[in-house]
């Protein structure tokens, strides 16, 4: 238990009467990479969202007393016209924790983003780009442990694994603490230490080798994935 | 003299309750409440209505009841979660029906309607003053808070900040800023001066700083301009303070920054 950063029991989310998911009991250590897996619609997003904070749940939630999180969203739902550049972005959560500037410039070049973008507008930037920008705000005020919304969503494919090298690295660098959402059990299974897997009827935990097996898959996603996976292997 | 300083003191109090109300249009522009801010502002009516019933100063219930509407509309967003426009849209036509039921003259309704510049004392003027500036300090001293809860409330949570409070102080500077205007601009064209000039500005400025410059810049620019055309051709200052803002937002559309 003092090893663990994250430990959930009996979690539950509802809108109005109709349940997202009941029950779901995990625990993730310090510095493991753990991946919530599921079909769409399954309530991934929305047990990120309880894991911050942000909507009200049943069961508990228990984070480590000293832990900062950094959240990566999917997406930041922004209008175009917004005044805002990407510098205005980055330094609103520098100057709410009261941080020097130069971290600016630090975090853009974890995330391998040139500085001279600072100066573009938010809303103009490429899906890659903002996704980026969106780790740099995750990644200011040193955070233990990042939440990562499908970190690859609407990024091409050398984006995609210019990402995983980029969020790997920093584990690495930093000892963070990973937990991802992702679509993709090929990344899934070579990245993650544990899986959490979830869909509206079912909930399972362990190792990807405890998780990836024929049953579980089939239950969680229906029958079709396991065709890829098998031509995988 | 005393005129010309009454005259004097009811610019400034104007030139700096439109410059709280350019900045605060940004934050509702970014907080997209675009409509609501446009007809938040008739949630005075029924506050007027009733203070003239009362034979009260009327700015007083409109201010009442504007402070009320941002506790009913803070509440109705926690608990509902329906989009705030929805939720303004109904309490708006409740409260311009009651307000017009209960304002029976005509003269009271189109004062409160469009507003009245030469009526305002200075008393009122003075602490108009004051509470502007108490609102352009506010709001440029919360202004990372304000723009991070308004663009992602799950990252502004992460951030370690209270959403909740931030938008319940939020909405309460918004409805003072339109109590600040409801005597020259009336509750119809206060919430135009907080909204045409943001979206004015968002067409020209390219960084946040720059935005809340000129949306502070262009308001004043709108009310002074405004008020000289209204006194030189005897029109009624509030909608011409209005022509003026729309003149600007629609010049800007043909700057508006290329990416």
């Amino acid at each position: 238990m003092e090893n663990s950063i994250l430990t959930v029991k009996n979690l539950g989310v509802s809108f109005g009467d109709q349940a997202i998911f009941k029950n779901l009991n995990f625990e993730v250590k310090r510095g493991e990479t753990a991946a919530i897996i599921g079909p769409n619609g399954a309530g991934k997003t929305v047990l990120f969202r309880a894991l911050i904070g942000s909507i009200f749940y049943a069961g508990s939630i228990i984070w480590a007393a000293d832990v900062k999180i950094g959240y990566v969203p999917q997406r930041l739902d922004l209008e175009r016209q917004l005044s805002l550049n990407l510098g205005d972005f980055l330094r609103l959560k520098v100057n709410i924790l009261k941080l020097h500037k130069s971290v600016i410039k630090e975090v853009l070049n974890l995330v391998h983003l040139p500085a001279a973008k600072i100066k573009n507008p938010l809303g103009y930037l490429s899906a890659g780009e903002l996704q980026r920008a969106l780790i740099a705000f995750a990644l200011i005020g040193s955070p233990g442990v990042l939440l990562f919304d499908e970190p690859t969503a609407g990024v091409d494919l050398p984006g995609e694994e210019q990402i995983y090298q980029t969020l790997h690295h920093l584990q690495d660098m930093k000892h963070l603490t990973l937990i991802f959402i992702s679509h993709d059990l090929n990344l899934v299974y070579r990245y993650a230490d544990k899986v959490v897997c979830l869909n509206r009827a079912m909930f399972c935990f362990g190792t990807p080798k405890e998780t990836f097996t024929k049953e579980i898959l089939d239950k969680l996603y229906g029958s079709r994935i396991m065709h890829h996976l098998h031509q995988d292997d | 003299m005393t005129s010309d300083m009454n005259q004097i003191v009811a610019i400034i109090a104007m030139a700096t309750a439109a410059a709280a109300s350019g900045l605060i249009g940004v934050f509702a522009l970014t907080r997209r409440m675009t409509l609501a801010a446009d007809v938040i502002s008739h949630v005075a009516l029924p506050g007027l209505g009733l203070a003239v019933l009362l034979n009260i100063n009327p700015l007083i219930g409109g201010a009442a009841a504007l402070i009320l509407g941002a506790f009913l509309v803070w509440a109705l967003e926690r608990r509902t979660h329906i989009a705030t426009e929805t939720i303004i849209g109904v309490v708006f036509a409740a409260s311009l029906a009651i307000g017009s039921l209960l304002i029976d003259s005509s003269e009271e309704l189109l004062d409160a309607l469009f507003g009245n510049a030469s009526g305002l004392t200075v008393l009122e003027a003075a602490i108009g003053i004051i509470v502007s500036l108490a609102i352009i300090f506010l709001v440029i001293f919360f202004k990372d808070k304000f723009t991070l809860a308004f663009i992602s409330p799950d990252l502004a949570k992460t951030s370690g900040l209270k959403v909740d409070r931030l938008n319940l102080a939020f909405l309460l500077m918004f409805v003072i800023t339109v109590i600040l205007g409801l005597k020259f601009l009336g509750v119809l064209l206060m919430g135009a001066l907080i909204i045409v000039p943001a979206a004015a500005s968002r067409n020209l400025a390219k960084s946040f700083n720059a935005d809340l410059l000129t949306a502070a810049l262009l308001s004043i620019f709108s009310v002074l301009i405004g008020f000289l055309i209204g006194k030189r051709y005897s029109l009624e200052i509030g909608p011409a303070i209005i022509a003026v803002a729309s003149l600007i937002f629609f010049i800007s559309v043909f700057f508006k920054k290329q990416k």
